[in-house]
């Protein structure tokens, strides 16, 4: 037998035909098909019951009402509440991709201690005695007044537990970061007298003076804000954006004025000046309530003319005279100050030259003006107890007069020493100015707690690390503030079970002090932080616990207002830039995005993946500026370039863009991160902490810095 | 007529050549043989793997966790819904979890050997049972039981067949390359149904869809 080629067509034919008579086929022809449409490796979330958490978001100051979708007990999406008074159903990205952070790579598992460059993970209870060992250490020494506390903010009951913690170990030394809301009491304090949070009433405004608030960057409560700007036409409403860059807001507003940047407080008494020389001005609210208005307008009348301010500022003196013109003419006109998202503090000068305009059109405490609301009083604490160690140290000056938290890591570099410091949910070595010399503070801190959930800049200098719940997972209650006119108090719940080991930072200190035993033990009387918020908030509790949220109607403020003119003639010494201008000609503004968080918190992967890549191209930062400042530097778009400030220097790449002031180099702030297994955001961009450092302000002591002076060049 | 072309038209007339000639085709029809018998030999082959080879390398075999007895439970609780209940939201709960179990199997109501593995296995470690779901869709395929069970009325049986008065749970055939229950294509390797609750394709979708409502329907209505 021979087999030829024909053999071989024959088992080729038959094998085909005998094939095709068979379902093999037709059969894998649709299965692979089915394959194909369903790659095995696409992951597919499991199906289930579907069910609805309502809680607060506590991601910033705006404290939204959100509605977490679950399946089968998984969280899966959150929504805005549309029943919530601050945010009425909407939600921003960062509070959308929440979810994110419950998993996110940086997050802390367990109780760490340190052990050389490494951290060891130890039980909670190890992890407790070690710190209460240390901090009776500490007492015993008589420097209990060198224990400091960073927080977030001050409001609510858990950074009240860090105050009543410090002060029963004998310390007034709790910080939180500064920001606009502070300058604004301070401003408010000096001007109208009395302690009292600003609220703006822009939602029944129908003309808004904005120096500087991003109002859709994220200002205040920014889903608040995205909602009464997006309704602005429809209610008649007019947006004047000052701003040496063409931000989202100064494009989406009516009218744009760049004015050279740290000159915003100039313009707003050449506007005053003009709306006073002109006799626009509330006279019957000016004479009835005002101190000193003779003398400020005698001030304003000599340097502050519209054609000296428009040297001064750039802006040109008819535009000047128009905008005061439009601005007192209108019913109920308001104007802000707040850089960006108004996280930085900001000088007292510029807040109290903006206010000053509210105060001689008389806009005060009325419908579309800005509020002097009293302090949230809902928390009934019961009196600390205090043993002698702790009294006498209580009455120690606190490192930083001013409670700032920039001043007190300045100091913490020099010659005051902290022994101890308590961090919770806040990143100083990030998000203070000058973060490199923050970093050699903090590393000179012989003891150093952190509270975070996640593996922070300032956490990696941590020597004990006490893990908190992230959010989803924690109790907690949310005062109001962030500029909102109304008084709302949320509540944050747990929605879903921890997903390790850690716990609500309320119950770490509660356990904290029992191990602490004395009055420290006794001064923490609850078993569990849900049994003291319960208590704490007394009347309000059922109302916070029912509905998930306790709000005030909206009125404003009953009573009259004072109004002290004088100090705004008192203070009249700008905030100056950083650097010689022989040196460094530019100057460099942070720039608040929308897309980037800034502060404390670090950015969602999400969130940053929404970033332009005009802002970060793959780990690149891109500078904003003017072709005009580009072609001076021989500097062309997509170029790397080097930036250099008096504190330090960053290659960077270029951004050309026609919609920022000549002169003026634009660089996004909350980039930079390091963070060793988060690879979405760390080692994304350059942060600008780097390059810029903190400035004093001489009224508040606050950092005031909104600039400093840069060069550009090639790299 | 040229020599060349008479010889073209009636073949050589040389001897020896119509002698070479009928060699050729001899030899021609013993690889014509050989090649009729290699195709009869491949065809049978491919034929009967096709048939019989085929379908059981496609399906990998699988068994439940343990055996339910879905007769038993029909009695005891009444219709399917006792178990496979919708939700408030109008959701379909699909396979119960244990702790609806634990409703009633707290401890072992039974002897059998299968409740105890449920009670041990499962209710006492506080685990989901890994039941295989033999008529779980791709995830691309949208459906909602709602819509045919409480708007059309339609009985579970019309899809699942008689499931309901089982006393024992069928093994589980897994297609390999898909990753799903054999009952989705139907037990027929060709396709071919006699029951509505034979197959569960796409096909078998817009068949009923076209009788019943006018039109197989469009893409989105399913694929979402």
């Amino acid at each position: 037998m021979k087999v030829d080629r024909r053999s071989f067509l024959g088992l080729g034919l038959g094998a085909a035909a005998g094939v095709a008579v068979t379902p093999a086929t037709w059969k894998l022809m649709d299965d692979s098909s089915i394959w194909t449409q369903n790659w095995p490796w696409t992951p597919v979330p499991p199906a289930g019951e579907a069910t609805y958490d309502n809680t607060v978001c506590s991601l910033c100051p705006g404290n939204c009402g959100i509605m977490v979708r679950k399946i089968d007990g998984r969280p899966v999406k959150i929504e805005g509440r549309s029943d919530y008074p601050v945010n009425a159903g909407g939600v921003c990205l960062h509070g959308i991709s929440a979810i994110q952070y419950l998993y996110d790579p940086s997050r802390i598992k367990a109780p760490l201690k340190r052990e050389n460059d490494t951290f060891v993970e130890i039980t909670w209870d190890e992890a407790l005695d070690m710190v209460a060992e240390r901090l009776t250490e500490i007492r015993a020494s008589g420097s209990a007044d060198k224990i400091a506390c960073v927080t977030d903010q001050t409001k609510g009951t858990i950074p009240g537990l860090f105050a009543r913690f410090l002060k029963a170990t004998g310390s007034n030394n709790v910080y939180a970061m500064d920001t606009m809301e502070k300058t604004w009491e301070i401003t408010l304090e000096k001007i109208h007298g009395g302690r009292s949070s600003a609220g703006f009433d822009l939602e029944n405004s129908d003309f808004v003076l904005s120096f500087g608030a991003g109002l859709i960057e994220g200002w205040g409560s920014p889903v608040k804000n995205f909602k009464i700007n997006s309704s602005r036409k429809e209610r008649g409403s007019t947006l004047v954006q000052v701003e040496p860059r063409l931000s989202n807001t100064a494009a989406n507003a009516d009218v744009w004025i760049a004015a050279k940047p740290g000159t915003e407080a100039d313009l707003a008494l050449g506007i005053a000046g003009v709306i006073i020389k002109e006799s626009l001005f509330n006279s019957a609210f000016v004479t009835a309530s005002g101190k000193g208005f003779q003398e400020l307008a005698a001030v304003l009348g000599k340097n502050y003319s519209p054609e000296a301010v428009a040297q001064t500022t750039g802006v040109k003196a008819a535009k000047i005279i128009e905008i005061a013109r439009d601005f007192a003419r209108s019913s109920a006109p308001i104007a802000i100050a707040g850089r960006g998202r108004g996280m930085s503090a900001g000088s007292v000068r510029e807040f109290s030259a903006v206010h000053l305009l509210n105060c001689i059109v008389g806009n005060i405490n009325t419908k579309g003006g800005v509020w002097t609301l009293a302090a949230q009083d809902y928390e009934k604490w019961p009196a600390v107890e205090m043993d002698d160690l702790a009294t006498a140290a209580f009455e120690q000056a606190p490192l930083d007069s001013a409670g700032s938290m920039a001043g007190l890591f300045t100091n913490a570099g020099k010659e005051k020493n902290i022994e101890a410091l308590l961090i919770h949910q806040a990143n100083p070595c990030f998000a203070l100015g000058d973060a490199g010399s923050v970093t050699e503070a903090v590393k000179k801190i012989p003891f150093v707690v952190s509270f975070s959930s996640v593996m922070d800049e300032t956490t990696q200098e941590a020597d004990v690390i006490l893990p908190g719940h992230m959010l989803l997972e924690r109790l907690e209650d949310r005062p109001s503030g962030a500029g909102v006119a109304q008084r709302v108090t949320g509540l944050s719940r747990p929605v879903i079970e921890p997903l390790f080991n850690t716990k609500n930072p309320g119950d770490t200190l509660l356990e904290l002090a029992r191990k602490m035993e004395g009055t420290i033990g006794a001064s923490f009387p609850w078993e569990s932080y849900e049994e003291c918020l319960e208590a704490v908030t007394g009347d309000l509790w059922a109302e916070l616990s029912d509905q998930g949220y306790a709000a005030e109607t909206a009125t404003p403020p009953g009573g009259g207002v004072k109004v002290d003119f004088s100090f705004i003639v008192k203070s009249q010494a700008p905030v100056e830039m950083e650097g010689e201008a022989k040196d460094f000609p530019l100057v460099l503004v942070p720039v608040d995005n929308v897309r980037i968080s800034a502060g404390s918190l670090i950015s969602s992967p999400f969130a940053i993946k929404t970033v332009s890549d005009n802002v970060l191209k793959g780990k690149d930062l891109l500078v904003e500026i003017n072709p005009e400042t580009a072609r001076a530097n021989k500097l062309s778009h997509g170029d790397l370039a080097v930036i250099e400030t008096p504190k330090g220097k960053a290659t960077v790449r270029v951004n050309l863009f026609e919609g920022i002031m000549p002169g003026v180099v634009a660089m996004a702030k909350g980039l930079g991160h390091v963070l060793d297994n988060n690879k979405y955001v760390g080692g994304k961009g350059v942060n600008i902490n780097e390059l810029m450092g903190p400035i004093v302000d001489p009224v508040s002591g606050l950092d005031a810095a909104w600039g400093i002076r840069a060069r550009l060049s090639r790299a | 007529m040229s020599e060349l072309e008479e010889k073209t038209e009636n073949g050589s007339t040389d001897a020896s050549g119509q002698d070479a000639s009928r060699e050729q085709g001899k030899k021609g029809d013993a690889a014509t043989g050989y090649g009729v018998l290699f195709f009869i030999g491949a065809f049978a082959v491919c034929f009967l793997s096709g048939w019989l080879l085929f379908p059981n390398l496609l399906y990998s075999k699988k068994e439940q966790p343990f055996n339910f007895n879905h007769a038993l439970h029909v009695d005891e609780m009444g219709g399917c819904d006792a178990c496979h209940f919708f939700r408030e939201d109008g959701s379909f709960s699909g396979m119960p979890k244990t702790s609806q179990c634990i409703e009633c199997h707290e401890s072992q109501l039974g002897d059998t050997k299968d409740e105890e593995i449920f009670i041990t296995e499962y209710v006492e470690a506080e685990k989901e049972v890994p039941w295989l779901i033999y008529s779980e869709q791709p995830d691309c395929v949208f459906f909602s039981h709602a819509a045919h069970v409480i708007k059309a009325g339609m009985d579970c049986r019309s899809c699942h067949g008689d499931i309901g008065t089982s006393t024992t749970t069928k093994t589980y055939e897994e297609n390999r390359i898909t990753g799903y229950s054999r009952d989705i294509w139907g037990k027929n390797i060709w396709g071919i149904k006699k029951n509505s609750w034979d197959r569960m394709k796409m096909d078998d979708c817009a068949e009923c869809h076209e009788r019943e409502t006018g039109s197989k329907g469009a893409c989105f209505q399913c694929h979402k």
